[in-house]
């Protein structure tokens, strides 16, 4: 097999930018899990269904896609906090979170799944936008815009999120509360609220890597599964709740894909997150920048 | 018996550090405990003491320093092996098994640690060891009821005896007198006064200083993670520093 | 118990509705899949999201051995090819204990990697082995890859009628056996040890339980089980994909079946397939495959998160309360 250059390079360039966009997939878990410990398997889900609001909204009005993923924003922090709550109330507090908030999790992602499929069918959905087909051209290298669009979206998001999270009080409370929760306590900042409002913005970010994701690539009920495995591994390489991590991890990740889709095939691609996964578990499962 | 095996210690800290990323929770601890010796070990709240417990027992893993256990090295053994050598503990905040009974939570050291040790035992002898232990810290008459029917003083009894049923040969009580009312804490001295007295040495954490006075025959301080003090109970607690870092103000 | 089984099976052939049989076998084939998750979920304490992976290769195993026997003239050098035809077709008994041996084998493998992390750690490991191992058996031409593999079922065998009634009754052996794990590990001191590792996993530590090895046990015993209940599929359904083998119903099933039954007992399992399973079958026939699939996604969550102890949880609280009165 010969490793042609030019294919080399548009592999590696195509990973980067897909890189930027599984960091703002994982951004939410890097809080939920990395931050906040909560084992938030259903969170494909989420970003599927942002996939598929934009897809409606977009065949309806025209609008585009990561308009109407900014727009939902509240909507989805809404529905994140209003879990949250549930989870707390049935698992948290009782001290059970291990088996049953899985199970709990778990089930979320199913029943979504499934309706979806329902209410969808199990045909590939897309949207339309101006962006999607045309590309940039720098010498060998070719930047589909329908990859580099939502690459920069990521980018900016994960980089507000950032922001948000070193610079604003609320922010430096949910970093507090995922290495002590009692100092917080001493501080007279109930930690049950701040982990309400960083649950609800893990699930807000779904939104927004639900329209990206569909910008990307046609989208049906089942493609959340393929990224539990992408999401999880991404997080865990990258160390809990380290963001600089997260998006190096993420980058790499989109990288080795890419390369191994590019020279033998795309049907070896969901091995490869999920690899990366029990391999990084198995032998440095505090990461590459864990704590 | 010749000399040399009665002067070494049967616990043997050496050098003990622990960090938990920046913080420094414990500092070059050395400690030793003679055989059938009764050690105090006081300190402020977050100096190092259930840090060093968990070093000494293996549940936390030191990151410089040896313990010697029995005249076997520590290092590297998880918790339950060192556990089967001799080594028991109860924990600061109790930890039942909230699903099994009183009885059954004190099985758990039987079967698994006894019955590696000395061979299998028969249900019956299983049963009356159980009912005996129970007895001893007056949870007799909730053998068979759950954890979650315990008062905060009684899930502390439950961890004392959890630890007893292991048959350890040092025992580390970690804080099991909070709350106790002045007969029960009596009740539970007493209790530790004997089992030392059929050879078992105890390490004694506590913060209710009458009682450590009473049962130490030797007393260590810990603070910040340093050992500022060990010797003699009358002695340690007039030391200046340990007046300053713990008991004074 | 093996009198009930017995009694059962008898019962079910009376009316002669092939149907039963096959219906039942996949109720059956649930029993033992949900009473082996529960030894390492309900027992232990540690979830399995990927059942479907150890039931897969139980499956793919006993394609890999029919396809070689199928192609044995053309793989194996002529000397030895006599001998190995009186061996192969290998015999179905057979082939479970093969498919037992091979996803305890791999149960075994991923708990050594990742057992020594915490609960949710493993979880997410075992979502990661099913997809691996499904991208791997994919890509493999010898067992059909993506395009499936055909195993023809003989018609009849000796002395049972048809080939189905055959391998309901190897399920049905299947089941008792699973049943009778359960129950001896449940009173035996291997539970007591489950059971505190469930509990409380530092304390179990620190009072002498070895939790590394148990927790292996556990996963190898759960992963045999489950590629046992695989083994017989292919046979069963005659021509096995991937997606169906791999298919999410096994990840779920297995899962909301003890948890709705009720996980601290051998029972629990049971009941859970048994009401489960039978909802299932009659909602397939009447509504439609997905929806069946959501009430369950729908039960699991509600049980989850009100009744924690199951079904069976449920009815020991009311006889207690009751004994109390």
């Amino acid at each position: 097999m010969e490793v042609s250059f030019d294919l080399l390079i548009g592999a590696i360039v195509a990973g980067l930018l897909l890189g930027g966009f599984y960091a703002a997939v994982t951004a939410g878990i890097s809080i939920s899990f990395g931050m906040l410990d909560i084992v938030n398997i259903a969170h494909p889900g989420f970003i599927i269904l942002g996939s598929y609001i934009a897809y409606i909204v977009n065949l309806e009005f025209g609008v585009d896609p990561v308009i109407v993923s900014v727009v939902m924003l509240p909507v989805f922090y809404l529905l994140g906090t209003a879990i949250y709550q549930v989870y707390y109330l049935s698992f948290e507090k009782r001290g059970q979170e291990s088996l049953r908030g899985l199970a709990f999790f778990f089930g979320v992602l199913f029943v979504t799944e499934v309706v979806l499929l329902l209410a969808f069918g199990v045909d590939y959905r897309y949207v339309e936008a101006p962006y999607i087909g045309p590309s940039l051209h720098f010498g060998p290298i070719d930047l589909p815009l329908r990859m580099l669009v939502p690459c920069l979206v990521a980018l900016t998001m994960f980089a507000a999120l950032q922001i948000f999270i070193t610079r604003t009080f609320i922010g430096r409370a949910i970093l507090a509360v995922s290495q002590d929760q009692f100092a917080l306590q001493l501080m007279a900042v109930d930690p049950v609220r701040i982990k309400r409002i960083a649950f609800g913005l893990s699930i807000a970010t779904a939104s927004v890597a639900g329209a990206l994701l569909i910008i990307i690539q046609p989208v049906e009920p089942s493609v959340g599964r393929e990224y539990i495995g992408r999401v999880f591994a991404i997080c865990v390489l990258g160390g809990l709740g380290s963001m600089p991590g997260t998006l190096i991890a993420a980058m790499l990740l989109g990288v080795v894909e890419s390369i191994t889709a590019t020279f033998y095939g795309p049907s070896w691609a969901p091995a490869i997150a999920f690899g990366f996964l029990l391999l990084t578990l198995a032998f440095r499962p505090s990461g590459l920048l864990g704590r | 018996m010749d000399a040399e095996q009665e002067m070494s210690p049967i616990l043997h800290v050496q050098g003990v550090s622990k960090r938990f990323g920046g913080f420094v929770a414990l500092d070059e601890i050395d400690l030793e405990v003679q055989p059938g010796e009764r050690l105090g070990l006081i300190g402020p709240n977050g100096s190092g003491k259930s840090t060093l417990v968990n070093c000494i027992c293996g549940t936390l893993q030191n990151e410089t320093g040896t313990v010697q256990f029995d005249g076997h090295a520590m290092d590297g053994l998880a918790a339950h092996e060192r556990t089967h050598r001799g080594l028991a503990r109860s924990f600061q905040l109790p930890r039942p098994f909230p699903s099994l009974t009183l009885a059954d939570n004190l099985c758990i050291p039987m079967l698994y640690t006894v019955h590696t040790r000395s061979g299998p035992l028969h249900a019956d002898n299983i049963e009356a060891r159980c009912a005996e232990l129970l007895e001893m810290v007056g949870l007799a008459s909730k053998a068979h009821q759950k954890p979650r029917d315990l008062t905060q003083v009684e899930m502390r009894k439950l961890e004392l005896a959890r630890a007893m049923a292991a048959e350890p040969k040092l025992l580390i009580a970690d804080e099991s007198m909070a709350g106790l009312s002045h007969s029960e804490i009596e009740d539970i001295l007493a209790l530790l006064m004997r089992l030392n007295e059929s050879g078992i040495t105890v390490i004694l954490i506590e913060h209710i200083m009458t009682a450590v006075m009473s049962f130490s025959q030797r007393l260590a301080v810990l603070v910040s993670g340093k050992k500022i003090a060990d010797g003699k109970p009358e002695q340690v607690v007039r030391d200046p520093e340990v007046v300053r870092a713990y008991l004074g103000e | 118990m093996i009198a009930i089984a017995t009694g059962l099976f008898l019962l079910i052939r009376a009316p002669d509705v092939e149907y039963f049989f096959v219906a039942g076998y996949t109720i059956v084939q649930y029993v033992v899949l949900a009473t082996a998750w529960n030894i390492l979920g309900g027992y232990t304490g540690y979830v399995n999201f990927g059942s479907a992976a150890f039931f897969a290769m139980g499956a793919y195993s006993t394609v890999a051995l029919a396809t070689f026997a199928n192609q044995l003239d053309d793989l194996v050098p002529e000397s030895i090819a006599p001998l190995l035809h009186l061996v192969f077709p290998l015999s179905i008994p057979v082939l479970i204990v093969i498919g037992g041996l091979v996803s305890g084998v791999v149960g075994f493998g991923m708990g050594y990697l990742t057992l020594r992390l915490r609960g949710a750690f493993f979880a997410i490991a075992t979502l990661a082995l099913a997809v691996v191992l499904q991208t791997l058996v994919v890509n493999w031409e010898f067992v059909g890859g993506s395009g499936g593999a055909y195993v023809v079922r003989p018609g009849e065998f000796p002395g049972l009628g048809s080939y189905m009634q055959y391998l309901f009754a190897l399920m049905m052996g299947l089941a008792v056996l699973a049943l009778v794990t359960a129950r001896t590990i449940e009173r035996s001191r291997l539970g007591y040890g489950f059971a505190a590792i469930r509990d409380d996993e530092l304390a179990a530590e620190a009072s002498g339980v070895p939790t590394l090895r148990l927790k292996l046990i556990a996963t190898t015993l759960s992963g045999a089980l489950m590629g046992m209940a695989g083994a017989p599929f292919p046979y069963y359904i005659g021509y096995l994909q991937p997606q169906s083998a791999f298919g999410l119903e096994y990840a779920v099933n297995s899962i909301a079946m003890p948890m709705i039954g009720g996980t601290m007992s051998w029972v629990g399992p049971l009941v859970g397939t048994l009401l489960l399973g039978t909802l299932q079958q009659v909602a397939n026939v009447t509504i439609s495959s997905a929806v069946n699939l959501l009430l369950v996604g729908l039960l699991l969550i509600g049980f989850v998160i009100v009744a924690p102890n199951g079904i069976v949880g449920l009815v020991q609280d009311r006889l207690w309360t009751r004994s109390r009165k």
